[in-house]
């Protein structure tokens, strides 16, 4: 499989990455090479092959459902770009 | 007295322990050498105030002849690790300035154990790269140099000449390490980043098996993948950095709660009755004659040290690559949409809130991140998941299934090239095709896949008296059998003779 100019401004903007128009036919070239590395794949027969879902087969950690941390909006709001009080600021979401 | 930045880790630990030296001596010399290798670019923050002050309070516990395992000894951390008020970049511009108000579990451990921090190092950006070239730092100079090469340190501070890269992503804690500019570095491995660089800078690598150490507050890459784990100069220095890093933490549910063995113990064990695999299909078309007699090398020295050589077979290791290209840029697109100009990092204004985000992420991320998040934001996209994620990871149980085929024969640990070839020169591999960058992983990535321990060991030197390294597999939780038989290939083969510092002269 391959990918067309449209399909590359597609990807580009599901990952919300602002590309230039002048970048997507190198892009393309670029994402085309890695698709057509990966086509060998397709060699494999994966009849009846469950997907890896766990590389370590272990039992999942449980905790206490407590309150272990919090209190810290200073710190979580230390590296913010733009802040007001205790909040992030983003442009204007809902008219 | 050898100076002391060419002590090992283990020799620094008993000279502070016999006050042949302070820990504030130790620091100071690391300190100066770092000053004098800034053309390397191995560091992207030194913290010498920080050095000298837990230098200070190592050597009054030295003093009362109490502290930890690592008391006093200088490390470099690869700035994917975050550290508390300490800028944490992850070699990105889009995590400029950012100062976590955490420590990650790896470095508080390495505190807890006395260990002294010298600065941030150097990494391909996000930890994608082979060659330490996607930095938004700028490339990491390798102090080593072919044979005859017209690499020299110039006037105003700069390195004159094409240079070789220390590999990737732990470009900067390879360089570090091999140039004396810290006695050991921490470094993170999700296709190969730990024993790449080592192999190409004749250091020690080893990546742990997935879940012997924590990954809380390190810089997600590929989470199923991820792994930290050290870089040293010698055998003995990682199991003694290794036993620090790792542990059960309840801040990571994939951390296992397995206690840790005495790593350093397991060093002297030898490999007498072990049986050691020799993969058949790890022998690549066009590889190296170089490459193939070290291999046959490292076979015979593990036969002459007692152990029973068996060839084994893992058919599936061919599509390893393929199947890492796949899965972690899947994973990376999902991990890397926290950046979005929020929370932390750089933000560039837009019209509304997409366009910020669009702006934000085309302004941070370098050329490599990109396309890989957009080849994961691809391969997840609806239509297309079943025919690459899904059979990604059901190849990727294969891959796994071949690895324990072998080690229910009884099988202990795989030996096996550590890289396809000696280090490259900057610039050389991948502008045209990324693919091209990739293979630099194909004996490695299989590793990550299976979630097993990998160690890579300098093994010898190629025809431009550049370093090559073999790589060890373990069982899972076995890197005590990687130790021994590492020492064994290090033994055999005689410590590696670290280059001298050129660099210092500009």
């Amino acid at each position: 499989m391959s990918v067309d100019q449209k399909t590359v401004r597609r990807i580009a903007h599901l990952a919300r990455i602002a590309v230039q128009e002048e970048d997507v036919p190198h892009l393309q070239g670029e994402l085309n090479a890695i698709l057509s590395f990966v086509e060998q794949l397709n060699e494999v027969n994966v009849e009846g092959v469950e997907p890896m879902t766990s590389v370590t087969p272990m039992v999942m950690k449980k905790r206490q459902d407590g309150i272990t941390d919090g209190e810290n909006a200073a710190k979580v709001l230390m590296n913010a770009p733009a802040r007001e009080d205790d909040f992030f600021v983003v442009p204007k979401v809902i008219e | 007295m050898t100076e002391l930045t060419h002590l090992t880790i283990a020799e620094a630990r008993d000279g502070l322990k016999a006050k042949s030296f302070s820990a504030t001596e130790l620091a100071k010399a690391h300190i100066d050498a770092i000053e004098k290798a800034r053309a390397l670019n191995a560091y992207v923050l030194e913290t010498p105030e920080k050095a000298l002050s837990m230098a200070k309070a190592s050597d009054e516990r030295l003093a009362k002849s109490e502290g930890g395992a690592l008391e006093g000894i200088p490390l470099g951390i690869k700035d994917l690790f975050c550290t508390d008020g300490v800028e944490s970049t992850a070699g990105s511009k889009i995590l400029k300035g950012f100062k976590p108000p955490y420590e990650s579990t790896v470095t508080q451990n390495l505190w807890n154990d006395g260990a002294v921090m010298l600065g941030k190092l150097n990494m391909d950006e996000f930890a994608m790269g082979s060659s330490n070239e996607t930095s938004a730092f700028g490339p990491v100079v390798s102090p080593w140099r072919r044979q005859g090469s017209n690499v020299s340190a110039g006037a105003a501070g700069a390195i004159e000449g094409t240079h070789l890269v220390p590999g990737g992503s732990s470009g900067g804690s390879a360089a570090a390490v091999a140039a004396h500019l810290c006695l050991g570095a921490t470094a993170t491995d999700t296709g190969g980043s730990i024993r790449q660089p080592a192999a190409f800078t004749g250091t020690v690598g080893i990546k742990p098996t997935y879940g012997r150490v924590s990954r809380w507050g390190t810089v997600a890459f590929a989470s199923s993948l991820d792994q930290a784990g050290p870089i040293t100069r010698t055998v003995r220095d990682s199991a003694i950095m290794l036993r620090s890093m790792s542990g059960a933490d309840p801040k990571d549910t994939t951390c296992v709660d397995l206690p840790v063995p005495d790593f350093e113990a397991a060093v002297s064990r030898g490999v007498k009755g072990l049986k050691i695999g020799i993969p058949k299909e790890y022998r690549i078309d066009g590889m190296s004659p170089e490459i193939e007699k070290l291999w046959q090398q490292g076979t015979e020295w593990l036969r002459a040290a007692g152990a029973e050589i068996v060839e084994v077979s893992l058919p599936h290791t061919k599509y390893a690559l393929p199947a890492y290209y796949i899965v972690a840029p899947a994973e990376a697109s999902s991990n890397l949409a926290r950046y979005d100009g929020v929370r932390y990092g750089i933000r560039e204004n837009g019209k509304d809130i997409v366009a910020m985000y669009e702006k934000t992420r085309a302004a941070g991320f370098g050329r490599e991140v990109k396309r890989r998040i957009m080849i994961g934001t691809y391969v997840l996209s609806a239509g297309y998941y079943d025919a690459y994620y899904v059979r990604a990871q059901k190849i990727r149980t294969l891959i796994k299934r071949d690895f324990e085929e072998v080690y229910a024969k009884g099988v202990h640990a795989i030996l096996t090239p550590a890289t396809p070839s000696a280090a490259f020169g900057i610039g050389e591999k991948g502008s045209g095709d990324p693919v091209e960058m990739y293979l630099n992983d194909i004996f490695t990535v299989t590793v990550n896949m299976a979630g097993l321990p990998g160690i890579a060991v300098p093994a010898g030197l190629d025809a431009q008296g550049l370093p090559l390294g073999l790589q060890l597999i373990g069982r899972a939780f076995d890197e005590e059998t990687l130790f021994a038989a590492g020492q064994v290939i290090e033994d055999s083969a005689g410590r590696v003779t670290l280059p001298g510092a050129w660099w210092a002269g500009a």
